[in-house]
């Protein structure tokens, strides 16, 4: 299909030719059926997209609006998601819009030896998200003590508290760094994302580590045990596993 | 704990998908989007979340 003038071509994501065979089930960011683009030895898996929805001023629009943020984050997901049931895969990242099949062509052939080195990383392996929050403080119990005034007895409280949670808080980063390099022993590579704002966040602490992993499929179990048994060893902190995502973290061409 | 059940049936957090496929995934030059940059789409997206959050709750301080 050529794309026409009020048309663009969305990029999903990069996988050997193999993989991308029959592609007619899925659905896109915009409803269509996303299709195969050959590149070489590669495959670029792709959508015909509306500009005046997908256009770069139309994109900064939409982007500002978090319904359509969120339709359009999950239908790219989800498309790359399917695709990872097929072999190695690596996402391209969201709103990357191309004129037509050729540019798609001429960007992909122009990394392709990146691509390649990409997808021999990431084949046969599976990202996982691993967060760790800090417990909110239980509150202390009242200290009930005779023969002290009540200012003294409130600033020593207060002491003790600061430096409670100063301990509690170094305490917490120094576990949330071993959490990090066990389960780093365990991946294939490891990397972490900035900790996410509470505000966003599902818990009422701190995040304190949002870790992703690359993991070799047959060692999921293993690896989901191991966040299970950081969660249980740890009074201070929670510790959550999320995916298994596509290897979206570990999918930059840069040399490793 | 379970190992999640695999795509399809996915309950994923927007927040973390949106970690990845806004910080993730390979940055290739597309030819509409050249001038939005990674992080300036990143930026834009989490300016968004946060209003929009902020927005939803509005006795939540």
């Amino acid at each position: 299909m050529n794309a026409s003038e009020d048309r663009g071509v969305w990029l999903y994501a990069v996988m050997p030719e193999a993989g991308a065979s029959a592609l007619g089930g899925l659905t896109g960011v915009s409803a269509e059926h996303p299709r195969a683009v050959t590149a070489g030895t590669l495959v670029a898996v792709v959508g015909d997209v509306p500009l005046s929805s997908f256009g770069e001023e139309a994109l900064r629009r939409n982007l500002e609006d978090l319904d359509w943020l969120a339709t359009v984050a999950r239908a790219h997901d989800t498309v790359i998601a399917a695709l990872v049931e097929r072999g190695p895969v690596a996402p391209v990242r969201l709103a990357t819009v191309y004129h037509d099949d050729g540019s798609v062509r001429v960007a992909v052939e122009q990394r392709a030896a990146d691509f390649e080195r990409t997808l021999e990383h990431v084949s046969g392996r599976v990202e996982w998200g691993v967060k760790a929050f800090l417990q909110i403080e239980p509150e202390p119990a009242r200290p009930v003590k005779s023969g002290e005034g009540a200012g003294a007895a409130y600033l020593a409280r207060r002491r003790r508290a600061l430096a409670s949670s100063e301990e509690r808080q170094w305490h917490a980063a120094e576990q949330a760094s071993h959490i990090h390099a066990a389960l780093s022993e365990l991946a294939a590579d490891a990397c972490t994302h900035p900790p996410q704002s509470r505000a966003l966040t599902d818990q009422d602490g701190p995040m304190v580590l949002n870790g992703a992993y690359l993991v070799d499929a047959e060692r999921a179990e293993q690896f989901a045990e191991t966040v299970d048994s950081c969660d249980r060893d740890s009074a201070l902190l929670t510790v959550t596993l999320t995916g298994p995502w596509p290897p979206y973290s570990f999918s930059s061409l840069e040399e490793p | 704990m379970t190992v999640p059940a695999r795509a399809g049936n996915r309950n994923v957090a927007l927040i973390d998908l949106l970690d990845r496929v806004l910080a993730g995934g390979v940055v290739v030059s597309g030819e509409i989007t050249l001038s939005i940059a990674d992080v300036d789409l990143v930026q834009v997206s989490l300016r968004t979340l946060i209003t929009s959050i902020t927005a939803l709750q509005p006795h939540h301080e």
